[in-house]
């Protein structure tokens, strides 16, 4: 079995599985990470968005060898209870979600947003979402949470 | 026996009738806390634990919740239809009062008297309010919580309730945030093999031949292919095998038997010339025209409409022993250890149950099934957890859906032009085939010797109904009746969905009085509180008009629009109005909708308001966008793209108000009150907009451009 490099949250590992592996396989798997989500397979829902190089991609459509070597980033490596990422801490103050499925890749989206565009406005917050599906109906919460969040860094980074 | 009249139990207390079903001191500091509800992504645990700390006066961190286990838990039948805190949390709280009350006698007995001074203080015996030395957990051994509940004590009057009623933090959205264990999806036992099924095209397909080889070519790795009659699975170590061997099986199997659907059965019309059970409901039909005022009728349709849970269905099942275990995101344990007992031919004692959360599900979807497939295959390899993840397509085309509908509204109007004599007549689909009786389960259809076909039958109204749900209005017809046509064969499977007739009904009743309101030159808001008398139905509808700033009289047919909509869902739960705006070109923009809803006691504020917003948002997309595609081999929508639901940019502005949460009042269901209510506003708020009436949903470009050219 090929062995593939990579780092995932900032660690090096190496994993033995045939190249077209999709990453998500690779990440619930092989590494044991199962915050990231199987939603659909058919990258259409956005459960399973990873950082590849700080860009978000669909992990379900991602095969193992073309991110040998790149820099992953899940819902794990986003924020811990005991040190909250500041989108983690505001999905909870907003009680931002029902069922909850759909969270750990809109929060991998909105990380994504907020990295490249600190000042969203609700509505480019909204279209950046437009790659995730929520079925429960938290969007109200969840667009209010991702404003908070993106208050608070601003705020963080201003201090 | 003493001579006291003890009061009736509720219903699921004279069920699961020992208190220690519902709550136990296991060590010290701590309490169990058992409820059959269970986890659909509706915050019930969160609700259950502040109903539990409220009556038996501890913190709520010292308690342990199990739920939905055929092992622990009361036997609470399914976790739907809005029911949970009005009847399982009533149960709950009763059960709680009452362990309360014994220790509170037992510790009087140890302390030599002086009850009345006695109370409970984070699970601490205290006598005006300073320590006696005794707790719950000094207490526990002399009490037998065995006993038989008697519902006799009294619950905590609302001025007393120190977390009830309250905003208080779901206790499983952390897990969920920080990407930890919190789905079934995510269970994984040492030893587990992973499973995919070949599913039976239709019902009663047989399996003509199967090209193993090319399936195991596809795997790239190890996998088993295990066949019994026509249940088809691929079972192996790696995940990414079975899923490679899964994605390209159903092309390398030949089906005999299909027999084919008529596609056009996507759209309601065909339901009105199908054989039915037919019914009455309410007033006796009249025999002729009661008034001399004229006479009304429409007709309202909706197509199918599917679960569309964000993730497929998963299940976990082990046979060891004799002894299957079966974890499974069903809305109902008990229900389903009895279909797998028949299904396997197993006692039920050989069968546990877990309920373990997965993605929400909003009604009956493919849950149930997924938990027999791993069962079946489990029984058939004995020691290894049997893991079962459906494909995307499975879970679209798979599921039972909820029935398309057409519902006719027929009325003669008095002198004042308001209904005088209403009738609601409704063609649906069954509203239910969930698992319970033994049948209904995709594994055990394609088994050797499938059980028969379960006749047609729709929730009875007792259970608010199935099609029937909210077919009578209540405004204050002098005649309402419901005339109920159960069509027993329909070209997929149908099952409950959130709402259940609730939605398409409400929608066909607020179009008319709408129309009718329009027809009087009147304000829909007036026209409505002028045959509106139940004074909490009325609070609701003035509360929402207030919150939109509803002005009467803007005129119809300017491209944008307002719309209001009422329900008290299943005429019994929360009372719900909504109001919506929208914009209209060629498609509808949803701009702000506003919500008032009454559910009486409300036990976690957030929680409750969670919900309705989660309903509009559901709503609206039942109503713009949602609509199952048939083709002639059955579901034809299998993913996201063919079958489209709200999206983040598409989402309106929402502002929801609860009306009087009253806490001495009695709870209303409130999880499904505003989907209704939000599907009419919409409709009426569109025809405001067009100046022209749409009466099929969903709402879509196309129905828009049609009504536009007819206008």
């Amino acid at each position: 079995m090929p062995t593939t490099s990579l780092i995932v949250n900032g660690k090096p590992v190496s994993v033995a599985a045939d190249g077209d592996t999709p990453l998500l396989d690779v990440l619930r798997n092989h590494l044991g990470l199962t915050g990231t989500k199987f939603g659909c397979g058919l990258e259409q829902c956005g459960c399973c968005m990873v950082l590849v190089d700080g860009a978000p991609e669909k992990s379900c459509g991602t095969a193992l060898s073309t991110v040998a070597g790149k820099d992953i980033m899940t819902i794990e490596g986003l924020g811990t209870p005991d040190r909250p990422h500041p989108l983690q801490q505001a999905f909870l103050d907003e009680q931002a979600g029902q069922c909850g499925y759909c969270l750990a890749g809109i929060l991998i989206s909105a990380k994504a947003l907020l990295d490249r565009n600190p000042t969203p406005t609700r509505r480019e917050i909204a279209v950046a979402l437009d790659d995730n599906i929520c079925r429960c109906g938290s969007h109200v919460r969840i667009l209010r949470a991702v404003e908070r969040a993106a208050a608070q860094l601003r705020q963080g980074a201003a201090a | 026996m003493t001579g006291a009249a003890t009061p009736e139990l509720p219903p699921l207390l004279a069920a699961n009738p020992r208190l220690d079903q519902w709550v136990r001191f296991p060590a010290a500091g701590r309490v169990t806390v058992a409820t059959g509800r269970v986890e659909i992504g509706q915050g019930v645990l969160t609700a259950m634990l502040q109903i539990a700390a409220d009556e038996l006066d501890v913190a709520a961190e010292r308690i342990d919740l199990e739920t939905g286990d055929t092992d622990l838990t009361p036997n609470e039948g399914y976790t739907a239809g809005s029911q949970s805190i009005q009847y399982g949390g009533v149960a709950l709280r009763l059960a709680c009062a009452e362990v309360r009350a014994l220790f509170l006698d037992r510790a009087a007995a140890r302390l030599g008297g002086g009850r009345a001074e006695l109370a409970i203080h984070d699970g601490a015996v205290v006598r005006n309010g300073a320590a006696t030395g005794l707790d719950y957990w000094a207490l526990a051994g002399d009490i037998d919580l065995s006993r038989r509940a008697t519902a006799a004590a009294p619950v905590k009057a609302g001025a007393d309730f120190a977390v009830v009623g309250r905003d208080t933090p779901r206790i499983d959205l952390a897990a969920k945030v920080f990407g930890g264990p919190a789905f079934i999806h995510d269970m994984a036992l040492p030893g587990m093999v992973h499973a995919r099924v070949v599913r039976q095209p239709r019902r009663g397909a047989t399996i003509g031949a199967v090209d193993e080889a090319a399936i195991r070519r596809a795997a790239k790795g190890p996998v088993e292919i295990i066949r019994d009659g026509n249940f088809l699975a691929i079972v192996g170590a790696d995940e990414t095998a079975v899923d490679a061997a899964a994605a390209v099986a159903p092309n390398h199997v030949a089906w005999d038997g299909i027999d084919a659907i008529n596609p056009a059965q996507e759209q309601a019309r065909w339901l009105i010339q199908q054989p039915s059970i037919d019914r009455v409901l309410g007033a006796p039909l009249p025999e002729g025209p009661t008034t001399g005022g004229a006479w009304r009728e429409a007709t309202y349709t909706r197509m199918h409409i599917a679960h569309a849970s964000i993730a497929p269905s998963s299940a976990l099942a082990v046979y060891r022993e004799g002894h299957l275990t079966v974890w499974t995101h069903c809305q109902g344990v008990y229900p389903l250890r009895t279909a797998l007992a028949k299904t396997l031919k197993l006692d039920p004692a050989a069968i546990s149950v877990k309920h373990v959360q997965g993605p929400g599900c909003y009604g009956h979807n493919g849950a149930d099934d997924a938990a027999a497939d791993a069962a079946v295959i489990a029984v058939r390899r004995p020691g290894a957890p049997v893991k079962i993840r459906w494909r995307r397509e499975e879970e679209f085309g798979f599921e039972p859906v909820s029935p398309a509908m057409v519902t006719t509204v027929r009325a003669a109007l008095d002198a004042a032009n308001r209904p005088a004599d209403w009738t609601t007549e409704i063609w649906s689909g069954r509203h239910s085939s969930r698992p319970g009786g033994g049948g209904n389960l995709l594994a055990a259809e394609a088994l050797p010797d499938p059980p028969p076909a379960p006749p047609a039958a729709d929730p009875p109204e007792s259970n608010g109904g199935g099609g029937t749900r909210n077919g009578e209005p209540l405004y204050d017809f002098a005649h309402k009746r419901i005339i109920h046509h159960l069509v027993a064969e329909t070209p997929v499977r149908t099952s409950s969905l959130r709402g259940l007739g609730a939605t398409i009904n409400v929608f066909a009743i607020e179009s008319f009085m709408d129309e009718r309101a329009a027809e009087a030159g009147e304000d829909p808001v007036a026209y409505r509180l002028a045959v509106l008398s139940d004074p909490r139905a009325r609070a609701v509808v003035e509360r929402v008009a207030k919150m939109a700033e509803w002005q009467p009289g803007v005129p119809a047919g300017s491209g944008s629009g307002r719309g209001i909509g009422f329900a008290k869902y299943k005429n019994r739960a929360a009372y719900c109005a909504v109001v919506a705006e929208v914009e209209v070109d060629q498609s509808v923009r949803l701009l702000r909708v506003w919500c008032a809803a009454d559910g009486g006691l409300v036990i976690n504020p957030d929680g409750a308001i969670n919900q309705l917003e989660g309903g509009i948002i559901q709503g609206a997309s039942w109503a713009l966008k949602e609509g199952v595609r048939l083709d002639h081999a059955g579901i034809a929508s299998r993913d996201w793209e063919t079958y489209p639901v709200l999206k983040f940019s598409e989402v309106p502005e929402i502002e929801v108000e609860l009306v009087g949460p009253a806490a001495d009042r009695p709870p209303l269901g409130i999880g499904e009150a505003s989907g209704g209510p939000t599907v009419a506003a919409i409709g009426n708020a569109v025809a405001h907009a067009l100046g022209a009436r749409i009466r099929d949903l969903p709402l879509t470009r196309d129905q828009v451009m049609a009504a536009l050219l007819k206008a």
